[in-house]
C-alpha cells in the first residue's frame, strides 16, 4: 500500500499522457480514439479516488508526496503531493475527463485523434497544476495547460475558432511573463523553488520589502487573469462562445482561484493581506457586473461566461476575505461551481447540436418537447443559483456569512445582490429556453432529447448537486485540513535552521 | 611539450574537407546522366564521422595546437557537435527535397560541407587571423548558397544582398582585429587578454572591441545590423534557410563568446550595457516587425532577429552562468530552428508557390504528421514548457536576472509574451479548416520521405531532450563556460585536467 501511495500522483499524471500517445498512434476507425481517451480518462479518475481513500484526516500538511532531483542546475525537483486544499480539486478534474469526453462523444467528428490526444494532454497539465509543490514544475504545467486548450478551440471553434484562440492565448500567456521573472528572482534570492522551503524563507522575512512585494503582485496578476478577476475577463466571453463543451468545463476558475490560494496567499500571506482589499472590491465588481451583464445577453454561451465571471468572483471575495470560513467555503464552491458549470455546459452543447444556434430567442416552449433536458437544466440552475439542499447554497452561505462576520457588511450585501441577479438571469434563461410559447425553430425541427451517453453523466452530475448540498461535511472535513491559515503549519524554526535549510539548497546546487 | 599531435586538434575540420573535396571530385568525375543524389549522403555519413571524431576530442587534453592558433576544449567540443548535428540535418533535408533533375547537386553538398569547415573552424581558433579566414570560408559558401535557386529573381537578389553586406562586416572585423593588433602587438587571443588591460593606448583597445562586435552581431543578425535577414531568408532554398539561421549563427555566438568572455574580460562594463541595449533592440525590432509579416519566411527571419536578442540577454550573466546559458540558448534555438524550417521546406515544396501564412491553413488535415510538428516547432519557439525553446529562455533569462538586469528579463519575457501572438497566427493557421477552394490549390499532399523524416526525427528529438531532460547539454554548456572563464593562461600549457567536472 505504502508503494500505491507513493506512485499514484505519478500514476495520475502518466496515465492520460500514456493514453494520449495511445490514441495518436491508434487508426482513426471504429470510435477508436473515443473509447481509448474514455477508458485512460476512467482509469485516472480511478486512480484519483485513491487519493480520498487512503488520505489521513488527522495530519497536516502534504500526503502522498514524492520529491526527486529532475534538473541540478537550477535545482528543479519533481516534488509533487496533496493536502486538504487540493485533494478534491485532483478529484475533480479527474471526475470531469470522462464527462468531457462522453460529451463530445458524437460533436467531435473529424480529427478525433487530434482532439482526444490533446484533451488527455490537458488533463496531465491540469493534475500537474494542482499536484505541483516545486514551482518550476508547476509553472511547467501551468503553461502547458495554454496549448492543448489554444489549439483545440482554434480548431473546433463555432465560428471563429482561431480569433477566441488568440485572444485565450495571449491574455494568459503574457501575464506568465512577470510571473516567470518573479519566480527567477525568488530562485536567485534563495536558491530553491521548492514550496515549503520558500514558504518558511519568506515568512522569516529575509527579503527586502519592497522586491517582494512586487513579487507577491507579479503572482496575483497571472492568476487573476487566469480566474478572471475585474477587468481581466477580456477574454471570457470570446473563449466560452468558441471552445468545445468539453473545454469550456475546465477552461475558467479552478486553476486560477486554486493558485491564488496556494501561491499567493500561501506563500505571501502579509502581502496578499495588504493588496487584499483592492481584490476585494474588484471582486465585487465583478460580481455585480458580470450578473447585470448576464442579465442582458442575447447568447446563451455569453450568459454562461459573464455568468462565471459573476460567480468566479464570489470565490475570490472569499479567498481574499481571509477568513477560514471563507476558504473552506471557496473551495467548496470551486467544486461546486465545476460540477454544475459541467452540467449546464453540456445540457446547452447539446442544445447547440441539436439547432446549431446559441441565440437565446430562437427557443421557446422545449420543455413539453424535450422533457429530460428540460428537468435537469432546471435542476442544475437551481443548484448554480444556490437553492437550499443542492451544493450551491452550501458554499454560497459559507462565503456570504464569512464576508459578513469577518470582513464588511457593506460588501456582503452587495455580493448578496449579485447573488439574487443571479437568480434572475438564470431563471429568466430556462424561462426564455423551455417554457413560454413554442417557437418557430422548436416546431420545425423533431426534437432529440438526451441519449442515454449523456443521460448516464448528467444525473451522476445531479444527484452529486444534491449530495453536495446535503453532507458538505463529506468534503468539507478534508478541505479544513488544507486551509489553515499557512502560518500555522510552519513549525517554528529558529534562524540557523532556516540558515541551514538555504545552505541545503546551496550545496545542491 | 604538447603531447598531442596537431592535427588530431583539428581532426573534425580534416573528416569534413576531405569529405567536401571527395564530394567534388566524385561529383566532377561521375558521368553527368548520373544521379547525383548518392554524393549527399557521401556528405552526411562524413558529417557524421567528424561529429563522432569532436566527441572523441573529448578525451584530449585541453590545450592548443598549431603554434596556438586552435584550442580543442569542452567548449569547442559543444560548438562543434552542435554545428555539425545542424549541417547533418540540412543534407538529410536537402537530400529528399533537391529536385532530382537540378545540376550542380554535387556542388551544393560539397558546398555545405566546406561551410562546416569554416563554422568548426571558426568555434576552435584562437588567433584571431585563423579566425577571420575561418569566417571567411563559412562566409562565401553560405554566400553561394543564398543564391542557388538562379533561375527565381530573389535568389541572385539574396545572394548579392548577403555578399555586400556580409563584406562590410567582415571588413569592419577585420579592421577591428587590426586595432587590436595595434594595441596589443599580437593577435593571439589569450595574449590580447593579457596585454589588453595594461595596453597604453586604452582607446585603441575600445575601438577594437566596438569594430569587432560590429563585425560578430551582423553574423549573428542582431539589431541594428539585422536588415539583411529577412531578404536572405525569403530567397534562399529552403533547406539553405534552415543552416544558415542555425549553424553559421552559433559559430558566430562561440566567436562573441570567445571575444568578450576571454579577449576582452577586462572591458565587461563597456561591453555589458552595450549588449543590453542591442538586446533589447533585436527582441522588440524583431518581433514587432514579425508582427505584420505575411510570408512565412520573413516571419521567420524577424523571428531569428528576436531570438538573437534572447540570446545576448544571458551576457548580462555573470562570467560562466552567461555563457552556458548562451551556449544552451544557441543549442535549444539550433534544435527548433532547424526542426520549424524542415517542416516548411517539405509543406511548401522547393520552388515555394505558395509562401504565406495563409497558405499553411489546414495543414493539419492535409498532412497530420507534418502539421502537427509545425505546431510543435512553434510551441517550442513560443517557449512553452517542456520543449527546448523553455529551458534556453529561462536559463538566459536567469542569467540575466542573476547579472542584476531583471528590467532586461522582464522585457525580454513580455517579448516573448508579443511573439506567441505572431507563432501562434501560423500555428493557428494550421490547424485552422481550409475552403474546397483552398484545399483544391494547395496542390498534392506533400510527403515525407526516408531522409526527411530522419531530419525531423532528429530536430524534435533534440528539442524534446533539452526540454525535458536538459541536465547533460547543460553540464557540457558548462564545462565549456569554464574553459572560456578559466583566466587565460601561457599558451601551449595544458589548461587543466581533461573534462574536470564543473566546480561546485
Amino acid at each position: 500500500m505504502n508503494e500505491i501511495n507513493q506512485s499514484i500522483l505519478t500514476l495520475i499524471l502518466l496515465v492520460p499522457l500514456a493514453g494520449a500517445v495511445l490514441v495518436a498512434l491508434a487508426p482513426d476507425r471504429f470510435k477508436l480514439p473515443n473509447w481509448i481517451a474514455l477508458l485512460t480518462a476512467l482509469v485516472a479518475f480511478g486512480l484519483t479516488l485513491h487519493l480520498p481513500a487512503h488520505f489521513l484526516l488527522g495530519r497536516g500538511g502534504f500526503q502522498f508526496e514524492v520529491n526527486r532531483p529532475w534538473i541540478e542546475n537550477p535545482v528543479i525537483h519533481y516534488h509533487v503531493g496533496v493536502d486538504g486544499l487540493s485533494l478534491w480539486l485532483v478529484v475533480l478534474t479527474g471526475l470531469l475527463a470522462p464527462i468531457g469526453i462522453v460529451a463530445s462523444w458524437n460533436a467531435i467528428k473529424e480529427r478525433r485523434k487530434v482532439f482526444y490526444s490533446l484533451f488527455l494532454v490537458q488533463q496531465t497539465a491540469m493534475f500537474g497544476v494542482f499536484i505541483s509543490l516545486d514551482l518550476m514544475v508547476y509553472y511547467g504545467f501551468w503553461e502547458l495547460s495554454l496549448v492543448p486548450m489554444a489549439i483545440l478551440i482554434a480548431m473546433y471553434g463555432r465560428k471563429d475558432g482561431p480569433k477566441a484562440a488568440m485572444k485565450f492565448f495571449l491574455f494568459t500567456f503574457i501575464p506568465s511573463a512577470p510571473l516567470l521573472v518573479a519566480l527567477i528572482w525568488l530562485y536567485i534570492q534563495t536558491g530553491s523553488f521548492d514550496f515549503t522551503t520558500l514558504q518558511i524563507l519568506i515568512a522569516h522575512g529575509s527579503f527586502p520589502a519592497g522586491a517582494i512585494y512586487w513579487v507577491a503582485l507579479a503572482f496575483l496578476f497571472a492568476f487573476a487573469v487566469k480566474v478572471p478577476v475585474f477587468p481581466l475577463h477580456g477574454w471570457v466571453a470570446d473563449t466560452f462562445s468558441e471552445a468545445p463543451v468539453a473545454l469550456a468545463m475546465v477552461v475558467a476558475g479552478k486553476l486560477g482561484l486554486y493558485s491564488m490560494l496556494r501561491f499567493h496567499i500561501g506563500l505571501f500571506p502579509e502581502q496578499a493581506r495588504a493588496v487584499a482589499p483592492w481584490v476585494i472590491g474588484l471582486a465585487v465588481v465583478g460580481i455585480l457586473y458580470g450578473a447585470c451583464l448576464a442579465l442582458v445577453q442575447r447568447d446563451f454561451w455569453r450568459l454562461m461566461a459573464f455568468a462565471a465571471l459573476s460567480h468566479l468572483s464570489l470565490i475570490t471575495l472569499a479567498i481574499y476575505g481571509m477568513t477560514l470560513t471563507g476558504w473552506d467555503g471557496a473551495v467548496y464552491q470551486i467544486l461546486n461551481h465545476a460540477v454544475v458549470d459541467g452540467a449546464l455546459f453540456i445540457l446547452l452543447g447539446a442544445l447547440y447540436d441539436q439547432y446549431a444556434t446559441s441565440q437565446i430567442n430562437a427557443y421557446g416552449g422545449l420543455a413539453a418537447k424535450l422533457p429530460r433536458t428540460a428537468t435537469l437544466f432546471v435542476i442544475s440552475a437551481l443548484a448554480m443559483i444556490g437553492l437550499p439542499m443542492l451544493g450551491g447554497f452550501v458554499g454560497e452561505f459559507m462565503i456570504l456569512s464569512s464576508t459578513f462576520s469577518g470582513v464588511s457588511k457593506s460588501w456582503t450585501v452587495a455580493a448578496a445582490l449579485g447573488v439574487i441577479l443571479g437568480a434572475a438571469y438564470m431563471l429568466w434563461l430556462v424561462q426564455r429556453l423551455f417554457y413560454g410559447p413554442e417557437s418557430q425553430m422548436a416546431t420545425s425541427k423533431p426534437p432529440h432529447d438526451l441519449k442515454v451517453g449523456q443521460l448516464v453523466v448528467l444525473w451522476p452530475l445531479a444527484v452529486l448537486m444534491l449530495v453536495m448540498g446535503l453532507a458538505p461535511s463529506l468534503w468539507l472535513a478534508s478541505i479544513q485540513t488544507g486551509v489553515h491559515p499557512p502560518q500555522s503549519r510552519i513549525p517554528n524554526l529558529s534562524p540557523q535552521s532556516v540558515l541551514s535549510i538555504s545552505s541545503l539548497g546551496e550545496a545542491q546546487r | 611539450m604538447n603531447p598531442v599531435p596537431d592535427i588530431f586538434r583539428i581532426l573534425p575540420e580534416v573528416i569534413l574537407t576531405v569529405t567536401g573535396v571527395a564530394v567534388m571530385l566524385i561529383d566532377a568525375s561521375l558521368p553527368p546522366d548520373w544521379a547525383r543524389r548518392p554524393l549527399g549522403w557521401v556528405a552526411a555519413l562524413g558529417t557524421t564521422l567528424a561529429l563522432w571524431a569532436s566527441l572523441w576530442q573529448l578525451s584530449l587534453p585541453v590545450g592548443t595546437g598549431f603554434y596556438s592558433t586552435i584550442e580543442t576544449s569542452p567548449f569547442t567540443v559543444f560548438f562543434h557537435v552542435l554545428i555539425c548535428g545542424i549541417v547533418l540535418v540540412a543534407l538529410l533535408l536537402s537530400l529528399d527535397t533537391l529536385p532530382e533533375d537540378s545540376h550542380h547537386q554535387g556542388e551544393f553538398y560539397a558546398l555545405i560541407v566546406f561551410g562546416a569547415v569554416g563554422m568548426c573552424l571558426l568555434t576552435g581558433a584562437v588567433e584571431l587571423l585563423l579566425v577571420f579566414i575561418a569566417l571567411e570560408i563559412s562566409s562565401i559558401s553560405t554566400y553561394i548558397l543564398a543564391g542557388y535557386r538562379k533561375d527565381t529573381p530573389r535568389g541572385p537578389e539574396a545572394a548579392i544582398k548577403y555578399f555586400l553586406l556580409g563584406s562590410f562586416a567582415t571588413g569592419f572585423l577585420l579592421y577591428g582585429i587590426a586595432l587590436a593588433f595595434g594595441a596589443t602587438g599580437t593577435t593571439q587571443i589569450y595574449e590580447i587578454a593579457r596585454l589588453a588591460p595594461t595596453a597604453e593606448n586604452h582607446g585603441l583597445v575600445l575601438a577594437a572591441l566596438a569594430l569587432m562586435l560590429v563585425g560578430i552581431l551582423f553574423k549573428v543578425s542582431a539589431a541594428p545590423f539585422h536588415v539583411w535577414t529577412p531578404d536572405v531568408y525569403e530567397g534562399s532554398p529552403s533547406p539553405v534557410v534552415a543552416l544558415m539561421s542555425t549553424a553559421p549563427k552559433a559559430a558566430a555566438f562561440a566567436l562573441l563568446l570567445r571575444v568578450l568572455y576571454e579577449m576582452f574580460p577586462s572591458l565587461h562594463a563597456t561591453w555589458t550595457p552595450l549588449l543590453w541595449v542591442v538586446a533589447v533592440l533585436s527582441m522588440t525590432v524583431g518581433n514587432l516587425a514579425a508582427l505584420r509579416q505575411e510570408n512565412v519566411k520573413r516571419m521567420m527571419a524577424y523571428s531569428s532577429i528576436a531570438h538573437a536578442g534572447y540570446l545576448l540577454a544571458a551576457f548580462a550573466g555573470f562570467g560562466s552562468s552567461g555563457i552556458a546559458a548562451a551556449s544552451f540558448y544557441t543549442a535549444a534555438y539550433a534544435a527548433m530552428n532547424v526542426g520549424i524550417f524542415a517542416v516548411i521546406t517539405v509543406a511548401s515544396g522547393y520552388d515555394e508557390k505558395r509562401p504565406l501564412v495563409n497558405d499553411f491553413r489546414g495543414l493539419i488535415y492535409r498532412s497530420p504528421l507534418l502539421g502537427s510538428l509545425l505546431i510543435f516547432f512553434l510551441v517550442s519557439l513560443v517557449g512553452i514548457p517542456f520543449t527546448g525553446g523553455f529551458f534556453g529562455k529561462f536559463y538566459s533569462f536567469t542569467a540575466a536576472v542573476g547579472g542584476g538586469a531583471i528590467w532586461l528579463a522582464l522585457i525580454g519575457l513580455l517579448n516573448s509574451g508579443l511573439a506567441a501572438a505572431y507563432y501562434l497566427r501560423l500555428a493557428l493557421a494550421a490547424a485552422q479548416h481550409q475552403t474546397a477552394k483552398e484545399a483544391k490549390d494547395a496542390g498534392p499532399t506533400p510527403q515525407v520521405g526516408i531522409a526527411v523524416g530522419a531530419a525531423l526525427l532528429l530536430a524534435v528529438a533534440a528539442t524534446l531532450i533539452l526540454g525535458i531532460v536538459p541536465g547533460e547539454v547543460l553540464r557540457a554548456a558548462e564545462a565549456g563556460a569554464h574553459v572560456l572563464e578559466a583566466p587565460p593562461v601561457q599558451t601551449t600549457v595544458l589548461v587543466g585536467p581533461v573534462l574536470s567536472p564543473p566546480a561546485p
